[in-house]
């Protein structure tokens, strides 16, 4: 009836993971008597979690993202505090339980924390960029959501049930088979890859045919944002390189369900096929995750420093050469299994030829400061804070890719520091840029700054205290993954890395005060300009948050700075004759219900639960065939609904204090604003 | 005899010229004190002149120490540049300094952007050549120029420990591998679990163990010494406690260890090795004083039937 599931599968054997499946359980019963207490079930449903709303769609993975971040920044400081005590001695995690963390802390920072996050950011900002109302297809958006929310479900709950994977995020078999891996952890974090795999592949589809097939009028590609065109090149990564991952995965499923042999030790079976998928998809994972953030950094470079970007098409060519070279690259993760000089040489080589174009960008973001007027916004510090840093992590990853120095290196504290390196400064910090850039246009009122910056400056320390220490290590030729050690060396340096993490810890203390001191202060933080940071993209000329449909008219571009133009021409809030009716497509309750049997699925696979994963299975074919019969996705705005909406927003905005710097040097602005009322 | 130069830098031009305008000679002293600096810095009073790759005991590691230092060097070209461009821009182009030039509109310079496309290519250029050069020259498989024949010995990963099969002397250890200083080792390594990875950081050059595989290493220790050896690639349980001594000693005192092993009671027969390959964590050191004939090539024969895999022939 339940498979291999039973009562031992309750965490009864240590302390420490009863207590994660205590704060999980507790945490999420805690929210569920919130929301029951307000009342707010109904509220959640209809308006958030059906939601095929692009702008929702994307709060909702950004909230994923942040909490998986607070999951995995756990099991970080976790291991650093083990490292820090364990010499000589077992500290306070055995085996078995630290190498579930830092299996769990890869898989849940790469895919239920960076990957959500970046979604998240495409789908808050691409379709407003873009001058568009939704996505390309808004229910699929909505699939994708929950198929990656079921991942992340499945990684949490097993804290409760069962256990984690040991293998690490990589999961390299032939460990993660079935032989030396007998247990459900490998499952769980198979399923969980797969299923928000899918989800990936779909958004990559949705955002590749959006940002070709949407683009408001006059929008050449060369006219686009760059955070469009970063959107546009990883999302293509996506679709080429996800199914690589999905098929590995597949593969080793099957080797552990059914007892093939594509990566046994025996009958034939070669781990290093694995490995060649795996990487074929995870090296290209690097600049979907790192593309997306280098597109946030060249809009918050040219935003504050008051300029158009340096070499727009410099950095246009340079993200697609990095899109196209990350495909020939995947070798240098085990330039170690014996391959020959020269397939070692070449894939070196290829691997430094992508430091050209990323070298490039740099320069081309300093260029743009050269000469500008430097606001210091919390996003800039990050974009500052991330030249400065990143660059360091480069140049580790050029040594790294001379296969020699590899061999030196590898598996090594000094990759660990290298990844994190390239990782936190290049992905996080421009989230996290992205974050407090966009968090007005999303949510409708600003940060507050000094806490981000504090942040920003705990990050940014803790960052170089954690890491610089395992730069050191590498050279005392400290391995990764260690519960314990017996070079007293080593135990100085990860002293220091642990007190970089309990830094860390203080800058997402200083961000969850931010975000409490200005859901407290919203009244006066709010933005009824829509444009709080005299932006340059089409996205600050809507309202903040935008209307349903985004733009009641839809502008046409006839620059790069479209909506910077616009200003400068006096055109940016010009008012239409008449509104037109609207269409927008219509919530729809199949997506989060394809995203719980997918979940329920994964479970009843990981414990063998055969008629659950053939009942789930029928019920997701139904509701997918159910939604095919729905000849009437979309509602209608009436024309006259639409014209009160934008009324009520040029009233809010003539109140606002700072309705761009345009109404500073030209006093027609106000009754240009409000023609209905001047005329 | 083999001098670290026979493999290092006699023959690259690129190499001899940077190693003109940078001073090698000068940065091998630089960059270790360097990191020692950062190290007391960051730990103060931590020894660092212990640090396996920062003074590494044989010619393969120290050729790769010091691409590593020269590669590094190199990039600085850009780096340093960056920095001082980042430090500079921000505190000039302040919003506060009104002084300061202001061109909003400046967005492209054709001799800017020459200059950074090919500044970079070129760095990437010369370190693509040296890439080429030394990945020829360090490749694990070719076997080390010298008039000593090799010691071979044959390296097999187990649950958590490392079994050494002396094929020419007829015996074998656990967790100790004693060979002869200024003698080349050639290793052949293969597993008899999950993937491992084979390193002896003083020594340079790690490379996999796998089932059903095996691949080669060549090493050579300059001097006596004792060194960490272990496996870097997590294996499990007790991953974080497999490692091993490497001893490199006189030629006199291999000999006299290998007669101390041939004493040894215990012989490692089929038997005695599958009782071995079940996984221990912390194994003590043991010595076997025969070895079944072609145990090696058996254990990955195990896997595979007849068709070994040995990765690739190296070029002579």
């Amino acid at each position: 009836m339940f498979g291999k599931l039973t009562i031992d599968a309750l965490p009864l054997y240590s302390w420490i993971a009863m207590g994660g499946a205590g704060i999980t359980v507790g945490g999420a019963l805690l929210v569920m008597a919130g929301i029951t207490y307000f009342g707010k079930w109904r509220y959640l449903w209809v308006e958030w979690l059906t939601s095929v709303d692009h702008k929702r769609i994307g709060i909702m993975y950004i909230v994923l993202a942040l909490i998986m971040l607070l999951r995995g920044f756990v099991d970080a400081i976790m291991m650093r505090s083990q490292q820090a005590f364990a010499y000589n001695s077992d500290g306070y995690l055995p085996p078995d339980h630290f190498d579930q963390i830092f299996s769990s802390h890869g898989t849940i920072m790469i895919f239920f924390m960076a990957m959500p996050f970046m979604t998240g950011l495409l789908n808050v900002a691409v379709p407003l960029q873009i001058g568009t109302r939704d996505v390309a297809f808004p229910f699929l958006n909505s699939v994708s959501l929950w198929l990656t929310a079921a991942g992340a479900a499945l990684v949490m709950i097993s804290l409760v049930i069962g256990k984690f994977s040991t293998a690490g995020w990589t999961g390299y078999p032939p460990y993660s088979g079935i032989e030396y891996s007998p247990d459900v952890g490998v499952d769980y974090w198979i399923w969980a890859l797969l299923i928000s795999g899918v989800g990936s592949t779909l958004s990559g589809i949705n955002f590749i045919v959006t940002i070709i097939k949407r683009r408001a009028p006059g929008m050449t590609l060369m006219r686009m944002p760059l955070f469009t065109w970063t959107a546009l090149i990883t999302a293509i990564l996506m679709v080429f390189a996800f199914p690589a991952l999905t098929v590995a995965c597949a593969m080793l499923g099957l080797d552990r369900i059914f007892g093939m042999h594509f990566f046994t030790n025996e009958a034939g079976g070669n781990l290093m096929n694995y490995i060649n998928l795996f990487w074929i998809w995870g090296h290209p994972e690097v600049y979907i995750l790192v593309l997306p953030a280098f597109g946030v950094f060249s809009e918050v470079v040219a935003t504050f420093s008051r300029k158009r970007l340096f070499g727009y098409p410099s950095l246009v060519y340079a993200t697609g050469a990095i899109g196209v070279l990350s495909f020939s690259v995947w070798l240098h993760h085990f330039f170690t299994m014996g391959s020959s000089e020269n397939v070692n040489a070449v894939f070196g080589i290829a691997t430094m030829i992508i430091a050209v174009p990323t070298g490039v960008k740099i320069f081309d973001w300093l260029f743009t400061m050269f000469r500008g007027r430097i606001e210091f916004h919390p996003s800039m510090y990050w974009t500052i804070g991330f030249i400065v840093t990143f660059v360091i992590g480069g140049m580790s990853g050029v040594l790294l890719a001379i296969p020699p120095v590899d061999y030196l290196m590898h598996n090594s504290t000094f990759l660990v520091a290298h990844f994190h390196n390239v990782i936190i400064p290049g992905v996080l910090f421009g989230y996290l840029a992205g974050f407090s850039y966009w968090f007005p246009k999303s949510i409708g009122f600003t940060l507050d700054e000094r806490w981000g910056i504090r942040s920003f400056w705990c990050w940014l320390i803790g960052f170089y205290l954690a890491f610089m220490p395992l730069y050191v290590l590498g050279f005392l030729g400290m391995p990764r993954r260690m519960e314990t050690y017996n070079v007293a060396e080593w135990q100085p340096y990860l002293v220091v890395a642990a007190v970089g993490a309990v830094l860390v810890l203080c800058g997402i203390a200083c961000q969850v005060i931010q975000i409490y001191v200005s859901v407290r202060d919203w009244r006066q933080r709010r933005d009824l300009s829509g444009d709080p940071w005299d932006g340059r993209s089409l996205e600050w000329q809507t309202s903040s948050p935008p209307p349903l449909y985004n733009f009641a008219v839809i502008p046409t571009v006839e620059g790069r700075d479209a909506f910077f133009d616009m200003k400068q021409r006096r055109t940016a809030y010009r008012r239409p004759e008449r509104y037109e009716d609207i269409y927008l497509p219509k919530s729809s309750g199949v997506g989060p219900i394809l995203g719980g049997l997918a979940f329920v699925l994964g479970f009843a696979i990981v414990w063998h639960i055969w008629w659950l994963v053939g009942l789930c299975a029928l019920a997701m074919l139904g509701a997918v065939v159910s939604r095919c019969f729905d000849d009437d996705p979309d509602f209608c705005i009436p024309a006259a609904q639409v014209e009160a909406m934008e009324t009520q927003r040029f009233e809010a905005m003539a109140l606002a204090e700072k309705p761009a710097q345009e109404a500073e040097h030209d006093p027609a602005f106000a009754a240009q604003m409000l023609p209905g009322r001047v005329t | 005899m083999l001098q670290p130069a026979q493999i290092s830098d006699s023959i690259n031009p690129v190499m001899q010229l940077i190693r003109q305008t940078l001073s090698l000679t000068a940065m091998r002293r630089i960059m270790p004190c360097a990191m020692a600096r950062l190290a007391a810095l960051l730990a103060s009073g931590c020894e660092i002149s212990g640090a396996p790759i920062i003074d590494p005991k044989g010619p393969v590691a120290f050729t790769e120490r010091d691409l590593l230092f020269t590669a590094a060097g190199i990039m600085l070209i850009v780096i340093i540049p960056v920095w001082i461009m980042a430090f500079v821009f921000v505190t000039r182009y302040r919003v506060k300094n009104k002084k300061a030039a202001y061109r909003p509109d400046w967005d492209f310079s054709t001799p800017i952007e020459i200059l950074v496309w090919t500044v970079p290519a070129i760095i990437v250029i010369v370190l693509g050549t040296l890439v080429w050069d030394y990945t020829h020259r360090l490749d694990p498989y070719r076997p080390l120029q010298s008039s000593v024949q090799p010691l071979q010995v044959e390296v097999v990963a187990q649950d958590w420990k490392w079994l050494f099969i002396y094929p020419d002397q007829q015996i074998a250890s656990v967790n100790e591998l004693v060979f002869p200083s200024g003698r080349p080792l050639s290793l052949r390594i293969t597993s008899d679990t999950v993937m491992n990875s084979f390193f002896i950081p003083a020594l340079g050059s790690q490379i996999y163990a796998m089932a059903g595989m095996q691949t080669q290493l060549n090493l050579l220790a300059d001097e006596p010494g004792r060194f960490m050896g272990r496996n870097m690639q997590y294996s499990g349980d007790g991953f974080a406690k497999q490692y091993f001594e490497a001893l490199a000693t006189s030629q006199a005192d291999f000999d006299a260890w290998v007669a101390k092993v041939r004493q040894s009671s215990e012989v490692l027969d089929a038997n005695a090795y599958s009782a071995l390959a079940k996984p221990s964590i912390k194994h003590p050191v043991t010595y076997y004083s025969a070895v079944e004939t072609d145990l090696f090539d058996k254990i990955i024969a195990s896997y595979m039937g007849d068709e070994m895999m040995s990765g690739h022939t190296p070029t002579q």
